[in-house]
């Protein structure tokens, strides 16, 4: 049962909402138990033709010569697509919002990038006609040294995986080869914490194992347009992704869809809808084309691994004050959706915990394996993993309860992030109190009594100066001897601001304060940490959002 | 390729179909007689989605010969309800949210129904047991065993049909 604690929530859902808020039966439910619900491959059609796509048996290697003189002339065979016949051969998802260059194309021309990528095509009268015929096509490869892991994939000399980014790393913005976040000082903190942690952690890929596979079906519409019936969770991304490919206008695509058997995200990378069209395109017949169980566990685009690497400062009493993480997505051998995955890692970082400290790079790694795509959470689930066991390892370290570490270091309203923007709507320690009850997990009383709403704030919503080489960066280290003066803690006056080159300095979405936050925090009275409560700013609930792709905020 | 006549019933009305050799049922059902409730999900009688009942019987469709139907009765899910009124397991399924995308329900109500047609008050072991052939990567397996468990304790009851329309 749904529990809403309005004393944190008290504006989120308002009260006098008839629909919102009620229990509904789903509109699609009746359709389900009566076994009526129409998936994409649910629609039949005459002179319906297979599609089946020959698949590279190379992680890495160059074609060389590709024969289909027998294929052709096999039983049931309509037609045989090859790279050529693609009118846009290369494309990248996001490009629909212009994030990326293209770098991947829907038949391979020129070489394989990963085990499994399609290289070409044939449309038969059955699917059995089509796995024959496939049979019969003679491809010449010239296999190509390949890399299957993020670190070495960056190494100079690492084969290249795909020459659009000739590094093995996307690029942001066309000229950084990760994502960054700087937040004060880690290095200096690293020399005052207590204990420093520092651990690996690694994340293999997960298939999303939907009962029904990716599919679709496409067939030639009155007006010269095609019908296409998709699984794809992204309706109308894919009809853009199929336009684009196909070089068509999107009018003549009428897409229909919407109703599908599991997706998890991975129906999202139009893998079937511009092979399907084509293949109408090219025959005038109607075309299916489905993933059998073995495609799509095997090349069906899973979450990407990530690598992490997290070394925290920590002192005695239990705060972090310093978090260093550096991360590894793989892409795979495309981009897809993992460079939006990386900048949503980046954004995640340091987790929902204050600390003074930060220091992140997030990089989106060209491997030659399968190519990664969305999956529930993705970019965050990884990272959260990650951060979470380190909490626990922290806690260990100190000798702290793990709860009551947590709560000790969670988000406290008005709290300033790594990311310079002001926390609202906290409730890490509620939900960490409540999550301790139900497990009958004692915690002291003075961890139950903190909350949320108060003890932000004040010197804990300072930005403070953030670390910057000779140059103004803050890209490369840099000796701490160079580090601005600073006071040390608890009681001497604020030094000024740091001189950050204005380059570097981050927006700050509120006024400038005057008071820089010591790299280390002065050691609380043990907890609860007690800094004065935000001076009449009221807390601010209700939905703000941020958009890490373009920055904007919206209500 | 030569073609076997192949008669059987579905869901109560006689079927007569022509049938490649070496087809199976999961085929001639979608694309041969336009029953669609049978999905299909692995071809390898792994995920259960293609459950129907041959003579009673849980059968996984994608492996039964079509030609080894000849003179049985098939029942799928489009056969479950009786007119409008919804079998207890259908109106089950939606009150106890025992269905997200749907597309393991129409197995799951098979294998479940073939369970309550065999042992009309299953032990919840029992139920999960009926159910283990059929794989949901949505909603989990609690609600559905719920759903199959509350059916089974209001089969008869004949009440919960109305219901069961009420909240569509």
């Amino acid at each position: 049962m749904l529990e809403f604690r309005k004393e944190y929530f008290k504006d989120e859902r308002d009260d006098r909402l008839n629909e919102v808020g009620q229990p509904r039966q789903r509109q699609d439910m009746l359709g389900h138990v009566t076994g009526r619900t129409r998936y994409f491959d649910d629609h039949a059609f005459e002179g319906l033709l297979h599609l089946k796509v020959l698949r590279s048996p190379h992680p890495h290697a160059r074609l060389r010569s590709i024969d289909t003189a027998a294929a052709e002339r096999a039983p049931g065979v309509k037609r045989v697509i090859r790279a050529a016949d693609v009118p846009v051969n290369k494309n990248t998802l996001l490009s629909l919002i212009n994030f990326g260059k293209d770098d991947e194309p829907l038949l391979a021309a020129d070489k394989v990038r990963y085990k499994g990528e399609p290289i070409l095509a044939i449309v038969a009268e059955s699917e059995a006609a089509a796995y024959d015929a496939l049979t019969k096509v003679r491809v010449e490869y010239d296999p190509l040294p390949a890399v299957f892991d993020v670190e070495e994939a960056l190494k100079s000399g690492a084969p290249v995986v795909n020459e659009t980014y000739p590094t093995n790393a996307f690029e942001y913005h066309e000229k950084y080869n990760h994502q960054k976040l700087r937040f004060g000082d880690v290095e200096r903190a690293f020399a005052q914490a207590d204990f420093i942690v520092e651990e690996r952690y690694q994340m293999s890929p997960i298939e999303h194992a939907p009962t029904e596979t990716n599919g679709s079906i496409a067939a030639p519409e009155t007006n010269d347009r095609f019908v296409v019936h998709t699984c794809t969770q992204a309706l109308f991304f894919s009809l853009g992704t199929a336009a684009k490919l196909l070089d068509v206008p999107s009018n003549r695509l009428h897409f229909l869809g919407g109703t599908v058997g599991g997706g998890f995200g991975g129906k999202v990378d139009s893998l079937t809808e511009p092979l399907s069209i084509l293949g109408a395109m090219l025959t005038g017949r109607p075309v299916r084309y489905v993933l059998n169980r073995e495609e799509e566990m095997l090349y069906g685009c899973p979450r990407g691994a990530e690598r992490h690497y997290v070394k925290d400062g920590v002192m005695r009493d239990g705060r972090i004050i310093a978090r260093k993480v550096t991360s590894y997505f793989d892409a795979g051998a495309y981009t897809r959706l993992s460079s939006y995955g990386a900048v949503k890692c980046i954004a995640h970082i340091p987790g929902p915990y204050t600390i003074p400290n930060v220091h992140a790079e997030c990089y989106c790694v060209y491997t030659n394996r399968t190519p990664a795509t969305a999956m529930r959470g993705f970019g965050i689930t990884g990272v959260d993993f990650s951060l979470e066991v380190q909490m626990d390892k922290l806690a260990h370290k100190v000798g702290m309860d793990p709860m009551e570490f947590r709560i000790l270091n969670a988000y406290r309203d008005g709290d300033m992030k790594a990311h310079r923007r002001e926390a609202h709507n906290c409730a890490l320690i509620e939900c960490v109190q409540v999550a301790a009850e139900k497990a009958s997990w004692p915690i002291r009383d003075e961890y139950r009594r903190m909350n949320s709403m108060t003890g932000g704030g004040g010197e804990r919503a300072v930005i403070p100066p953030t670390a910057t080489d000779e140059g103004g960066r803050i890209g490369a280290g840099r000796p701490a001897t160079s580090t601005p003066p600073r006071p040390p803690p608890p009681t001497v006056a604020p030094p000024p601001r740091a001189p950050v080159p204005a380059a570097a300095q981050p927006r700050a979405p509120q006024p400038a304060t005057t008071q820089a936050r010591p790299a280390v925090p002065p050691p609380p009275a043990p907890p609860p940490p007690v800094a004065p409560a935000k001076p009449a700013a009221t807390p601010q609930h209700g939905a703000t959002r941020f958009s890490s792709v373009f920055g904007t905020r919206r209500r | 390729m030569a073609k076997t006549p192949v008669q059987f019933r579905l869901n109560g009305s006689d079927k007569a179909v022509f049938v490649d050799g070496g087809e199976n049922l999961l085929n001639v059902l979608r694309r041969g007689v336009g029953d669609m409730s049978a999905k299909y999900g692995c071809g390898q009688g792994t995920c259960g989605v293609c459950t129907v009942l041959v003579d009673g019987e849980p059968q996984l469709a994608c492996l039964t010969l079509a030609e080894t139907c000849a003179g049985r009765s098939v029942d799928t899910a489009l056969g479950l309800s009786d007119g409008p009124n919804l079998h207890p397991l259908q109106t089950a399924f939606m009150e106890h949210f025992a269905a997200q995308c749907g597309f393991c329900t129409s197995g799951m109500l098979m294998a479940a129904k073939a369970l309550l047609d065999r042992n009309a008050s299953p032990t919840r072991e029992e139920v999960a047991e009926a159910i283990s052939g059929n794989i949901c990567r949505c909603t989990g397996y609690e609600p559905i065993i719920n759903a199959i468990m509350d059916a089974a304790a209001k089969r008869g009851g004949g009440s919960n049909r109305e219901q069961g329309h009420a909240r569509v």
